[in-house]
């Protein structure tokens, strides 16, 4: 019903030419708030608008107050369009948008063509979770900056760690039959074939997205290749039912994967019974140690009962607001000028940085198992009483690959 | 010798074990569809319009078990999830299609097509968009038994003999009982039927109810071995609507066989990496870049969900009223 | 017998007849004209784009569903098709730099519906009723299956996208700006209407009518059912692919959405909710749909849900949709009586205007407990602030659902007593549609 309120005030707004209020920072928040990848984009909605109280309490940036405007996208890219020119009616010249590297790539485009046939008017496009590598390499924009390794960093990270496991010696790919599966398909083939030649690759499926219902097949396929290790970029149901599948026949192998961590994925964990046989590649998990994580974890789930997922979000909006301070600024131009090639203190400890040539940011990777905790962790996931333990921290400079983008700069 | 004998025999293992648990799984898959194409073909054959809410139910039959298997166990949820699908659904026929039934078979259909959206909808604000964990219970949550080294689980089994003895218990109740003999009657000649005094309206609303009290409780024993989820309804829909009109509009043995076959089908189809590319070798790489290449390198694998619809396509061309289809719509 | 003919053979349309017809289409071109004058925002002309790229869409739907009685659930096909061809015409076009201006891109879409659809439509047509509708459903799910396999076309999930203005100019447009494609959209608007009127007004117009009703006399009257099908659905397929060529200019991407179910379900909806019986149905149903799902969804996160139960109340009760609504009382409006039903229609509307209100309520109210517990249970509605927390909220909703269920139930009685005595009497004196 708040957003009621909101609605109202958008139709106002909408319909007059006149300038909105200096006083406020508006970030539209471009995701899907019904439907069916609502549950994801809801949990995005809350941990952004946390982080803008978080801002607000501390005077908000450069004196404004930062507002967070939720604009339901149903996860499709024409109405991320239409919501996206809403939203600039409305005085909205920062959006940010993570489901979907294909509204991503919609979105970006808009911006881009945007900018370009509106000079003076320029909006920015902060992605936090769409991992499409497209988006920093062929398809990179100026105005596009993206708070998340793309599936080819985390796929280098996680090679790198693989590098270490003598115990990996045959693996299996399984994978959603779209870009990012492919991505990943491909990423992992080349990457371990540059690094641990002596790894079998003794199977590589790419099953149709959200579509299966039942994946014994394909875990039978699995067993009959004797793999002692799969490598999965599988989130949502199709994460869920693999290991569904998988505890039903006894299967036992080490899952490496890119969202165990996502909405759904440690309850299915814990279903399984596959204790710390689980790993997950991320830039950051909640029993890390560090005590301002810590505190923040604590404060984000007495006040919304979930954990945080996006650590991301916290390092976009706490550089976004040390951009414009240093920029002195929040016209967008001078804030993307103050973002690219600057360095920050990440989240989870340590230093992040946001590279100028293609705007992707690099920082510590975490490879993290799932399991029963110790003492030493303290937070547990979904109430299912097991937690992340961390496996092994990749230093920033061993995650960073180089990019093909050749971007256009405004003079 | 022996070693490659050995070999041999174990690679004939692997494809065997793969068949048999494919066969058992496709099988499996084939009467669950069965359970709830029965449901659907007898309303048509009766009332005339095709529900297309039926998967709906199945997906409140699994959401009900779930919630009542959390208060009192999943014993008492097998029985009463079904019965309160069933009474949904004869409310549904008493109090909304009568009364859309004198504006026409499309505004029926139309009328379904709405009530499936509106029911999603509904789930998902109840029990929300994530999946929700619904357990096998602890009874059954063993292995059954073991092919060459896959466990089979207890609860598949389970499954495969609850849906047989509802097909027992049904195909009894047609044949032998009064109502059956009506129901049977009425499933060719209703007109008739109503002139012979029977009350056509209760039977309407009898049959509806038991056709969503088994698509529910085929909802009930599939939740928790799939996902249950408020898009369950979504994903089993269209292969449902194949399989009626593949195995012919009207006919029951119709429904059956086309739902084995799909059932078997797509199973058979994910266990298949074979594509153009394996049996006849690469393409050269002039075409590397064009839509052949991506036909040319599909694996039957991936194509496995769309094989119930190429049936479809192929039926329509070659025998339009479908394998054993008796009526025109 | 002359008593008969008189009234069979229609007489030759006076001069004011004719004023009225024409007048009706030169004033919409002009409101048309003026419409970016009054509301010029750039969200307003993306949404008057739209609306004109749907009213296209529900037309052309309209001529399977209202003209001759084929409910599809797989029209975004030709839509999605066309969408896609012109997104890599673009491509073409502008990477060969072929003098082939905007404003003719949309043609090529049409032709790609077209081309498909006679693909296609021979086997989707040849049953008719339910059977076709399954039919068109396991086609649609194919294409859009076959949408993520053939990766090169379709683009996999982020589609393809171009650039609008690369091509050449027309009177120095380049078409980058939202005003220049609102123009482009009502112009093809326009004539998309005319054409599709025209085509209503042609024999093949009145067999598909014909079909509709009643296949087995066409079949006497010596026409194949099945021909008649086939050309309506190639008809069909053309103006979708209109529609989804200005869909992909307008967004200058093209992905599997545009084939999807969703979309096949959204036109279905604006058709029919707008009324399949009059030519003038799928666009009030067009307008009033594009807006209500561009507008509900920031009031409220369950318009899913609002928008599923009105369909629901509008196939059960009004089954000819908004203008079949309206023209109802056309014959009250000639006879003079339409003055007498009005506030019996004031006095019904009140009771369900609460009944109304209090679903609303108890919607939003569970909505808040069950997917946002955490907020805060002050919510607003229609300005006045209620707790979702507290019992009154709910005993509020169910006495507003319950006393505006009875009391409804009381006033329409009334409303359709007096609706037949006006009815009756406009009859009497002569108007009867």
């Amino acid at each position: 019903m708040r957003r009621l309120t909101i609605g109202i005030a958008f139709a106002l707004l909408a319909c007059s030419h006149a300038a909105i209020a200096q006083d406020t920072v508006k970030i539209g928040y471009i995701d899907p708030l019904s439907g069916g990848g609502a549950s994801v984009g809801e949990v995005g909605l809350k941990t952004f608008q946390f982080l803008a109280d978080e801002l607000n309490a501390k005077g908000g940036i450069l004196g404004k107050k930062v507002e967070i405007v939720p604009l339901d996208n149903k996860t499709n890219p024409q109405e991320s369009l239409i919501q996206a020119q809403k939203a600039i009616d409305a005085g909205v010249r920062y959006v940010t948008q993570g489901n979907g590297s294909s509204v991503a790539g919609a979105l970006s485009d808009f911006v881009t063509k945007y900018n370009d046939r509106n000079p003076g008017k320029e909006v920015l496009y902060f992605n936090y979770a769409a991992v499409d590598p497209i988006l920093t390499n062929a398809k990179c924009s100026f105005w596009h900056f993206r708070w998340d390794a793309n599936s080819d960093i985390k796929m280098e990270a996680l090679t790198n760690y693989m590098k270490g496991v003598p115990t990996i010696k045959k693996l299996y790919l399984i994978n959603q039959d779209y870009s990012f599966g492919e991505s990943v398909r491909s990423a992992a083939k080349t990457m371990l074939k540059a690094k641990r030649p002596d790894i079998a690759i003794v199977g590589d499926e790419l099953h149709p997205l959200l579509k299966i219902t039942d994946f014994a097949p394909y875990v039978a396929k699995i067993k009959a290749s004797g793999a002692d290790t799969v490598v999965t970029g599988n989130w949502g149901q199709d994460f869920a039912l693999l290991l569904k599948a998988a505890a039903d026949t006894g299967l036992k192998v080490n899952w490496y994967t890119y969202y165990a961590g996502g909405t759904g994925g440690p309850t299915a964990i814990k279903q399984a019974n596959l204790n710390h046989q689980v790993f997950q590649i991320a830039e950051g998990i909640p029993n890390l140690g560090n005590p301002a994580a810590d505190t923040f974890e604590k404060a984000l789930r007495a006040k919304y009962d979930f954990s945080l997922f996006y650590p991301r979000a916290v390092n976009e909006m706490r550089m976004f607001a040390a951009a414009a301070e240093k920029a002195k600024s929040v016209d967008p131009v001078k804030v993307a000028t103050a973002l690219e090639g600057m360095e920050f203190d990440v989240y989870d400890g340590g230093k992040g940085t946001m590279r100028k040539e293609d705007h992707q940011f690099f920082q510590p990777m975490y490879i993290a198992s799932f399991g029963e905790r110790t003492e030493k962790e303290p937070f547990d996931e979904e109430k299912t009483g097991w937690g992340w333990r961390q496996a092994a921290k990749i230093e920033a400079e061993q995650t960073t690959l180089p990019t093909t983008c050749k971007m256009e700069r405004p003079n | 010798m022996p070693e490659r004998s050995r070999l041999i025999s174990r690679g004939w293992c692997v494809v065997l074990e793969l068949i048999v648990i494919s066969t058992l799984n496709g099988v499996l898959f084939g009467i669950l569809l069965f359970l709830m194409a029965s449901g659907l073909t007898v309303i048509f054959s009766m009332l005339g319009v095709l529900n297309f809410a039926h998967a709906s139910f199945y997906m409140l039959g699994a959401f009900f078990g779930f919630q009542i298997s959390r208060w009192v166990g999943f014993w008492p949820a097998l029985l009463i999830a079904p019965l309160l699908a069933g009474a949904l659904g004869a409310a549904v026929e008493r109090f909304g299609l009568r009364q859309v039934h004198r504006n026409g078979h499309v505004a029926e259909l139309l009328f379904t097509f709405g009530l499936a959206f509106a029911i999603e909808e509904i789930v998902q604000i109840i029990w929300g968009k994530s999946p929700v964990d619904f357990r096998i219970p602890p009874l059954l949550d063993f292995s059954a038994f073991t092919i060459f080294s896959t466990n089979y689980p207890a609860y598949k089994m389970f499954m495969l003999l609850v849906s047989i003895i509802i097909f027992a218990g049904l195909l009894v109740a047609l044949k032998k009982t009064r109502i059956g003999l009506i129901v049977q009657a009425a499933l060719t000649h209703p007109q008739m039927v109503g002139h012979l005094g029977h009350n056509v309206g209760r039977i309407f609303m009898l049959v509806f109810g038991v056709g969503t009290a088994l698509a529910a409780i085929a909802g009930v024993i599939a939740g928790p071995a799939l996902v249950t989820q408020s898009n369950m309804a979504a994903l089993l829909g269209p292969i449902l609507f194949v399989v009626v009109v593949v195995g012919g509009l009207g006919s029951l043995p119709g429904a059956f066989i086309a739902s084995l076959l799909i059932g078997l089908v797509q199973t058979f189809a994910v266990s298949m990496n074979g594509s153009l590319d394996g049996a006849f070798g690469p393409l050269s790489p002039a075409y590397a870049q064009t839509w052949l290449a991506d036909i040319w390198g599909v694996t039957v694998a991936q194509i496995a969900p769309i094989m119930p619809y190429v049936l479809l396509v192929l039926i329509l061309i070659f025998r339009p009223m479908g394998l054993l289809g008796t009526r025109d719509t | 017998m002359s008593e008969l003919t008189s009234s069979v053979a229609p007489p030759y349309p006076a001069f004011s007849d004719k004023l009225k017809f024409y007048g009706i289409w030169v004033a919409a071109a002009l409101m048309l004209l003026v419409l970016p004058r009054i509301f010029g925002s750039g969200g307003a002309l993306t949404t008057f784009s739209l609306i004109g790229i749907s009213i296209i869409f529900s037309l052309s739907y309209n001529i399977l569903l209202g003209q001759t009685g084929m409910l599809s659930f797989g029209h975004a096909v030709y839509y999605g098709l066309g969408g896609f061809l012109v997104i890599h015409a673009i491509n073409i076009i502008s990477a060969n730099k072929l003098p082939i201006p905007l404003p003719v891109v949309p043609l090529i879409g049409g032709l790609t519906g077209l081309f498909f659809a006679a693909l296609l439509g021979w086997v989707s047509t040849q049953r008719s009723g339910t059977a076709f509708a399954m039919i068109s459903l396991g086609v649609a799910e194919l294409v859009a299956s076959s949408a993520l396999i053939l990766r090169t076309f379709f683009g996999g999930e982020a589609g393809i996208s171009a650039n609008r203005t690369k091509l050449m100019r027309l009177f120095d447009w380049n078409f980058g700006p939202q005003i220049q494609i609102y123009y482009l959209v009502a112009a093809w608007t326009l004539l998309a209407m005319v054409a599709m009127y025209a085509l209503t007004r042609t024999p093949l117009g009145r067999m598909c009518n014909a079909v509709r009703d009643n296949p087995e006399r066409v079949q006497f009257v010596g026409y194949d059912p099945h021909v008649v099908r086939y050309l309506a659905f190639c008809f069909a397929g053309f103006f979708a692919g209109i529609a989804g060529a200005l869909a992909a200019i307008n967004f200058e991407i093209a992905n599997s959405a545009y084939l999807g179910a969703i979309q096949s379900g959204t036109v279905l909806f604006s058709t029919y909710i707008g009324g399949v019986g009059f030519f003038i149905g799928p666009i009030v149903g067009a307008m009033f749909v594009t807006v209500l799902s561009l507008s509900l969804s920031d009031l409220t996160s369950v318009w899913q849900l609002y928008f599923g139960l009105f369909f629901i109340s509008v196939v059960t009760f009004a089954p000819g949709g908004i203008t079949g609504l309206l023209m109802m009382h056309r014959p009250l409006l000639k006879g003079g009586t339409l003055g007498k039903v009005l506030p019996f229609y004031l006095i019904a509307l009140i009771p369900t205007f609460a009944m109304v209100a209090g679903l609303v309520l108890a919607i939003e109210t569970v909505v808040h407990h069950t997917v946002n517990p955490g907020d805060d249970p002050n919510i607003r509605a229609f300005g006045i602030n209620f707790n979702a927390s507290s019992p009154v909220t709910w005993i509020v909703a169910l006495f507003l659902i319950v006393a505006g269920f009875v009391v409804a139930r009381k006033t329409w009685s009334w409303l359709a007593r007096a609706w037949d005595d006006a009815l009756t009497t406009a009859r009497d004196r002569g108007y009867h549609a």
